[in-house]
């Protein structure tokens, strides 16, 4: 089965729709969306910043990142929860969203860029832990992490915006085959 | 006092219309919001969770602090620099929205608590304030900005 077939199939469950229209869970889930990035971005944008040595250039590397790193990890699991929740609401909607495919591939991205930090950056700390500036190897994965979550939040929020949607047609070619549109003659 | 001859005013300026008229100003303007929310929250929550002894609690609450307060200023800027741009755009429903006085309330007090009594207990001692002291400086202060945040976003359910 295709993803679109898969989504469609689930937009019309029964929860899906029933999250979709009820008013109050969806806004509460929403809003935990929104706190969540509070503590989630905000764990990782100060520790980015650390990692630039643009702030609490005292404290070792090493200690904000075993003391802040169960936190950033709490808020990334309500992140992913409640996003999945969001998501599931709007299935379709949010599959063929352009802004939504772009998170997603800026997610990825910033997965890749910890699982390169931690197996290429961080075996070495030892040697510059409590440096006010790290090296510019770890500089580099802080400054790439900022701004890939920058460009997250950032698709994050313009997924509520009908612009690139299927059903707003005509859209230019290579909006359609972005979002896996696929207009009727008469959209086009 | 009646504040909606304000309001509507702020409705009508060419900024707020500007705004309304574009396709994508508000929705950017938002989006930058949302940023300055981010990094607003973390450089509070680094000092709230530091008072409640968790997170970074080995150092002590004036380090903290001071590195981490240009950071806070620097969100509450760029907050403070979208938040009447979007105000403006929809000033009138804003009047109208239970939420937003929530917010505003909120925002007020938070910030009087910040810039008074919360700045009075990091700057007691040279390292640390009593822990009982700190505890419920945190809590006022995270409680607040959870005020602000709520609201903040249920402006745009009304």
């Amino acid at each position: 089965m295709s993803f679109l077939a898969f989504f469609e199939q689930l937009a019309e469950s029964s929860w899906s729709v029933a999250l979709l229209e009820s008013e109050i869970a969806y806004s509460l889930i929403e809003s935990f969306h929104v706190w969540s990035l509070c503590l989630f971005f905000g764990m990782t944008v100060m520790f980015d910043l650390r990692l630039l040595g643009w702030t609490m250039r005292g404290v070792p590397v090493s200690e904000v990142i075993r003391r802040l790193q169960p936190w950033t990890i709490a808020g990334f699991v309500m992140m992913v929860i409640s996003g999945t929740l969001l998501f599931y609401a709007i299935p379709l909607r949010s599959y063929q969203n352009i802004f939504f495919r772009g998170k997603m591939l800026l997610l990825v991205l910033a997965g890749l860029n910890v699982l390169i930090f931690h197996s290429r950056v961080f075996p070495g700390i030892a040697t510059w832990d409590a440096d006010a500036a790290p090296p510019r190897t770890a500089r580099i994965a802080g400054a790439l992490s900022l701004l890939l979550w920058i460009g997250i939040v950032f698709s994050g929020r313009m997924i509520a915006y009908n612009w690139f949607d299927c059903d707003r047609q005509p859209q230019p070619a290579i909006i359609n085959f972005l979002t896996s549109c696929a207009p009727t003659e008469s959209e086009q | 006092m009646d504040l909606l001859p304000f309001f509507q005013w702020c409705y009508q300026t060419p900024v707020g219309e500007a705004i309304r008229n574009s396709t994508w100003l508000f929705p950017v303007i938002e989006a930058f919001h949302l940023l300055g929310l981010g990094l607003t929250a973390g450089a509070v929550l680094i000092v709230d969770m530091r008072l409640l002894g968790v997170g970074l609690s080995k150092q002590p609450v004036a380090q903290i602090w001071s590195s981490t307060r240009p950071w806070f200023l620097g969100g509450l800027t760029l907050m403070f620099t979208s938040g009447p741009l979007l105000f403006l755009s929809e000033s009138i429903k804003c009047y109208y929205s239970f939420a937003f006085w929530v917010k505003m309330t909120a925002l007020f007090l938070v910030l009087l608590f910040t810039f008074t009594v919360r700045r009075r207990v990091m700057q007691m001692h040279l390292t640390s304030p009593p822990p009982q002291l700190g505890r419920i400086t945190a809590l006022i202060s995270l409680g607040l900005w959870f005020g602000v945040a709520w609201g903040g976003r249920w402006i745009g359910f009304s």
